[in-house]
């Protein structure tokens, strides 16, 4: 089980984990886009197999950070950035680090879905074939298991040939999971997946968070509160580069600690 | 983070705003219809007044509305709003006072009763010391917890949950005294056993007293101590300050 401590040493951030319980730890972490300031000395670990909500204002920097974990940054030129990020104890800055291979290991799902102009199969079998040459069965088996752990499996098994393009929204969002899936993964990041979507959708989206828990780290942003409050465990709150306040979800929305997070959580003028 | 009674008229949207208000608004009012329904059956039985006390038992309808108009509102924020943090607090927080006012309400009725009763077989004034002596303390202890949770002030509300304590040990003593009455003379068993239904009513006012009391700690610190020793809050209140 996750090992909580409460340190007081690291301002806003009030919880900690076991390092045994961490999957991501980002320590001192602070990016610039050229001389404008993003993240100011960010420090926090999200814990494994859990899902941690970044949650904030426009601008506050929670998108910039969530790039940051799977260094989407690295061909702007216009970016430095300084302290430590660590998946699994590891610097994902360090030069024996492949990119690619981090990315692998920590996929990204986006706002808009963006499935590729190719089949249902095709796309989510695509980052299986970068890999290397693989037999057909096995491909087939991977494609299978990442559909249905995406929850799309029922919806699409009988046209796995037409294009990615003929789903609906909500279909072509959970698509462009599987097609994350399917390289296996251990940390998933979601900037806003849920935010081009229906009601429903989003529900499902919503649901399929809740079940890739059991075997994936997730990282979610999103601007919408409630949905922070429904799916996470934990909440992290940015405003302006900084973090202001990191909770298990619970606390934040019943009983935050700083006035600053009870103002933006509840709507009232800062 | 401890709230301040303003925190609630601070929202980007004035409409919440002007939703909260209402509920804290109808909330105050309640009890100050449940406190008076204290006092009158209190004074009927005192004044032998049995028509003072045939109109709070015919008030306690207007209690029970008060309380379904009260849950009506709250149940319309929550499913409109998602209200989170310390409005998600005022919300329960106000749920739950309703529904300790409205116990409270039966309470008065059952007092009003007891004292129709009484005042019918001209029983004399055996008691009413007792009754008058708890009666405004438990009085004290709702108008000080109403005015803890329209002030948000713990300080006060604490106080009434150490008065609580008092008011059972009041009770106690004049329990015991009855008894010895009722032990000495048996004719007096029937008019006495009325008095102390109505001492335990009043009691139990005491009690709800301390329940909303301990609401207003949760609304503003957002700690539950209804399940707290009296004598352990300083320091679970210290240990979360």
């Amino acid at each position: 089980m996750t090992v909580m401590q409460e340190t007081r040493s690291s301002p806003g951030a009030f919880i900690d984990f076991s390092p045994d319980a961490t999957s991501l730890e980002i320590r001192g972490f602070g990016l610039r886009y050229g001389d404008k300031p993003a993240l100011a000395n960010l420090t926090l670990r999200v814990p494994r197999h859990r899902v941690t909500a970044f949650i904030g204002p426009s601008g506050c920097g929670k998108s910039t950070l969530l790039r940051a974990l799977n260094r989407l940054h690295d061909l702007n030129e216009e970016v430095t950035w300084e302290g430590e990020i660590r998946l699994e104890g590891q610097d994902i800055h360090a030069p024996e680090v492949a990119v690619a291979e981090l990315r692998r290991r920590v996929g990204m799902v986006f706002q808009a879905p963006n499935p590729f102009p190719m089949s249902i199969y095709d796309n989510v079998a695509f980052g299986l074939r970068l890999q290397g040459r693989m037999p057909k069965r096995r491909v087939d088996d991977i494609v299978e298991w990442a559909l249905r752990s995406s929850a799309l499996w029922d919806e699409v098994k009988d046209r796995l040939r037409a294009s990615a393009w003929s789903l609906s929204g909500g279909q072509q969002q959970r698509l462009v999971i599987a097609r994350t899936l399917a390289v296996g993964p251990e940390v998933l990041l979601l900037d806003e997946p849920a935010s081009a979507l229906d009601p429903i959708s989003t529900l499902k989206v919503e649901e399929l968070i809740r079940n890739l828990k059991s075997s994936l780290t997730l990282v979610l942003v999103t601007h919408n509160m409630q949905q922070a409050a429904r799916v996470s465990d934990y909440t992290a709150f940015l405003q302006n580069g900084e973090l202001v306040e990191y909770a298990p979800t619970d606390t934040l929305f019943t009983n935050p600690r700083l006035a600053r997070t009870e103002n933006y959580i509840t709507g009232r003028m800062a | 983070m401890d709230i301040t009674s303003d925190i609630h008229s601070q929202h980007i949207s004035r409409q919440f705003n002007h939703e909260l208000e209402e509920l804290k608004t109808h909330l105050m009012a309640m009890g100050g219809l449940v406190e008076k329904q204290v006092q009158d059956a209190v004074s009927a039985l005192l004044d032998a007044d049995s028509s003072l006390a045939e109109r709070v038992v015919d008030n306690d309808r207007a209690v029970n509305d008060m309380q379904i108009k009260i849950d009506d509102e709250c149940t319309r924020v929550l499913a409109r709003r998602q209200p989170a943090a310390s409005d998600l607090r005022l919300v329960l927080a106000v749920i739950r006072a309703a529904s300790d006012l409205e116990r409270i309400g039966d309470e008065a009725s059952k007092i009003a009763r007891n004292a129709i009763d009484l005042i019918d077989n001209n029983v004399g004034n055996r008691g009413f010391v007792e009754v008058r002596i708890i009666s405004e303390h438990v009085r004290r202890m709702m108008r000080d917890a109403l005015t803890s949770f329209a002030r948000f002030d713990t300080e006060l509300a604490l106080q009434v949950v150490q008065e609580d304590e008092q008011v059972d040990s009041e009770y106690q003593t004049a329990m015991r005294s009855l008894m010895t009455f009722m032990m000495e003379d048996a004719r007096s068993i029937s008019p006495i056993l009325g008095i102390m239904w109505i001492l335990r009513a009043l009691e139990r006012v005491g009690d709800h007293a301390n329940n909303l009391a301990e609401y207003v700690v949760y609304l503003v610190k957002g700690l539950d101590i209804r399940h707290t020793d009296p004598d352990d809050l300083d320091q679970e209140l210290g240990e979360n300050a």
